[in-house]
C-alpha cells in the first residue's frame, strides 16, 4: 500500500503532523520505520520527516553535551568531544547502519536493539520533546517507561553531562557473534569516584526487560563505597533485581540472569 | 495515491523516475532503473546485500526511502568497473575466490570500496569491521578479507 510521505522544514511542523495522526510515524534514519514498511506494517499510513537543522546539531564543547535526535552514530564516532559515547556508538550495526541509524530512533528500538539508549540511561540523559502540546524536557527513564505512548511527540535532542573521566563511564555489549551481533545483554555503568568513593552510581541494562532499565539495587550497593572487590561482588549479586528478561533466539532468560553479574564484575574491575 | 517524481545521479548519470510513496531505494534501483546489482536479502538491514554508496557513504538501499536520494549521487556495483576493466576490488575478489554463490558480493564490494576510498591501507581488523554489516553464508569471510587486503596492497604498489 503506498504511503504518504510528508516532509517539513521545521521540527515543530513535523511534531504537529505526528500528534494529529495516529497512523503517522516519524522517519529518521530508516532502520526501524523502513524496516517496518518492508515487512508490510499496515499500522503506518503516513511517514513524517523534517529537514530541521536542530535535529542534526551537536554541541559537545562544554561539560554538558546536546545531541540532535537526527545525529547518526557515524557522526558521533567522528566527534572527538563525544569520545565517551564512542564505545556504544561503535557497538551498533555495521558501517551502513551507523551511517543511517540515529540517536533519536535508538530511543524507540525494541529488544535486542537500543544499545545507545542503555548508555544514555546510565548517563541520566534528558530528552527535549516537541508535541502538539508544545515543547518539554523529560528525563530518559520517565520517557522509557511510557515509550509506547510517545509516538505522537517528536524527540528533538538528547543532552547529558559528560562523565568526569574515562573510568567514570563504562559500557559493554555482549553478543553471540563477533565482531558484530545483536545484544544478549548490554551494560552501561556511570561510576564516578570522588575521594575514593562512588558518588552518583547509575547502572543501566539492555535486553533485561522490555526496555532499557536501571539496576537500582546494584546502584545502592555501589553508592558511597570504594569500588573494591567486595563492593563489586555485592553489586553483581543485586544486578538482576527488578529485571524481567525473556527467552529469545539470542539467549534464554535464565542465561541472561546468570551472566549479568559476571559481566558487571568484569566491567567494574576492568577485566576483558 | 500519486507518484512522486524523483531525480538523482545514478553511477554518474542523471536519472528521473516516478516512485510510489514509501518505496525504498532498492526497489527504485532494481524495478524503475533496472540496476540489478544491489540485491534484496532481508529487507531488514541485517544482511548488507543491498549496500550502495550515497554521496560516497555506505547505506542500505532497502532501508533508504527512495525520495531521500533526490539530488544525491547513488553508486552501485554496476558503476565501479572502469570501462571494460574490472575494478581492482572485483579483480581481487576473483583472484582470491571471494565469491561463491555471489549473492553477498555486490554488497561486500560496496562496503569494501567505502572502506578503501577513505582508508587505502586498512589493517585486517579494519577490513573485518568494514564488512561486519554484510553476511556471507558461503565463504567463511576469510577469502573476502584476504581479497580486500590484496586489493589495497595492489593499489599501494600501482
Amino acid at each position: 500500500m503506498p504511503i504518504t510521505v510528508k516532509t517539513f522544514g521545521s521540527a515543530g511542523e513535523a511534531a504537529s503532523a505526528l500528534s494529529s495522526d495516529r497512523a503517522a510515524r516519524y522517519f529518521g534514519g530508516g532502520t526501524l520505520v523502513m524496516r517496518a514498511l518492508n515487512e508490510g506494517d499496515t499500522s503506518i499510513s503516513t511517514v513524517v520527516r523534517a529537514n530541521d537543522h536542530a535535529l542534526r546539531r551537536i554541541e559537545a564543547a562544554g561539560p554538558r553535551v546536546t545531541i540532535g535526535a537526527g545525529v547518526t552514530f557515524a557522526r558521533i564516532l567522528a566527534e572527538r568531544d563525544l569520545a565517551f559515547l564512542h564505545a556504544p556508538a561503535r557497538s551498533i550495526g555495521g558501517p551502513a547502519v551507523r551511517n543511517m541509524g540515529t540517536v533519536g530512533g535508538n530511543l524507540f528500538a525494541p529488544n535486542p536493539y537500543g544499545d545507545f539508549t542503555v548508555a544514555l540511561l546510565a548517563l541520566d540523559a534528558t530528552l527535549a520533546l516537541q508535541g502538539g502540546f508544545g515543547a518539554r524536557d523529560v528525563p530518559i527513564d520517565e520517557f522509557l517507561q511510557s515509550r509506547e505512548r510517545q509516538a505522537g511527540s517528536l524527540v528533538i535532542s538528547v543532552s547529558c553531562q559528560k562523565p568526569t573521566s574515562s573510568e567514570a563511564f563504562r559500557y559493554r555489549k555482549i553478543t553471540r557473534i563477533r565482531p558484530k551481533g545483536a545484544s544478549v545483554i548490554t551494560l552501561a555503568a556511570h561510576v564516578p569516584v570522588s575521594s575514593g568513593r562512588v558518588v552518583g552510581a547509575r547502572l543501566a541494562l539492555g535486553s533485561m526487560a522490555p526496555m532499557p532499565i536501571r539496576a537500582r539495587a546494584a546502584e545502592r550497593a555501589l553508592e558511597g563505597r570504594a569500588l573494591d572487590a567486595s563492593t563489586i561482588t555485592a553489586a553483581a549479586s543485586a544486578i538482576t533485581e527488578g529485571a524481567s528478561p525473556v527467552d529469545d533466539a539470542l539467549g534464554s532468560a535464565w542465561y541472561r540472569r546468570e551472566i549479568a553479574g559476571v559481566h558487571l564484575r568484569r566491567l567494574l574491575s576492568d577485566q576483558e | 495515491m500519486s507518484k512522486t517524481a524523483l531525480q538523482f545521479r545514478h553511477n554518474g548519470r542523471d536519472v528521473a523516475i516516478f516512485v510510489d510513496g514509501g518505496t525504498n531505494l532498492l526497489v527504485a534501483l532494481r524495478e524503475s532503473i533496472g540496476d540489478m546489482t544491489p540485491k534484496f536479502g532481508c529487507g531488514q538491514g541485517g544482511c548488507g546485500a543491498c549496500s550502495v554508496l550515497i554521496d560516497g557513504e555506505l547505506h542500505l538501499a532497502c532501508l533508504t526511502l527512495a525520495e531521500t536520494a533526490a539530488g544525491r549521487s547513488v553508486e552501485t556495483l554496476d558503476g565501479i568497473k572502469e570501462g571494460p576493466h574490472l575494478h581492482p576490488l572485483q579483480r581481487a575478489f576473483a583472484d582470491n575466490f571471494a565469491a561463491q554463490c555471489g549473492y553477498c558480493t555486490p554488497g561486500m564490494l560496496m562496503a569494501a570500496k567505502a572502506l578503501l576510498d577513505r582508508n587505502p591501507q586498512p589493517s585486517r581488523a579494519e577490513v573485518v569491521e568494514a564488512i561486519s554489516g554484510n553476511i556471507c553464508r558461503c565463504t567463511g569471510y576469510e577469502p573476502i578479507i584476504n581479497a580486500v587486503l590484496a586489493a589495497a596492497s595492489h593499489r599501494a604498489r600501482a
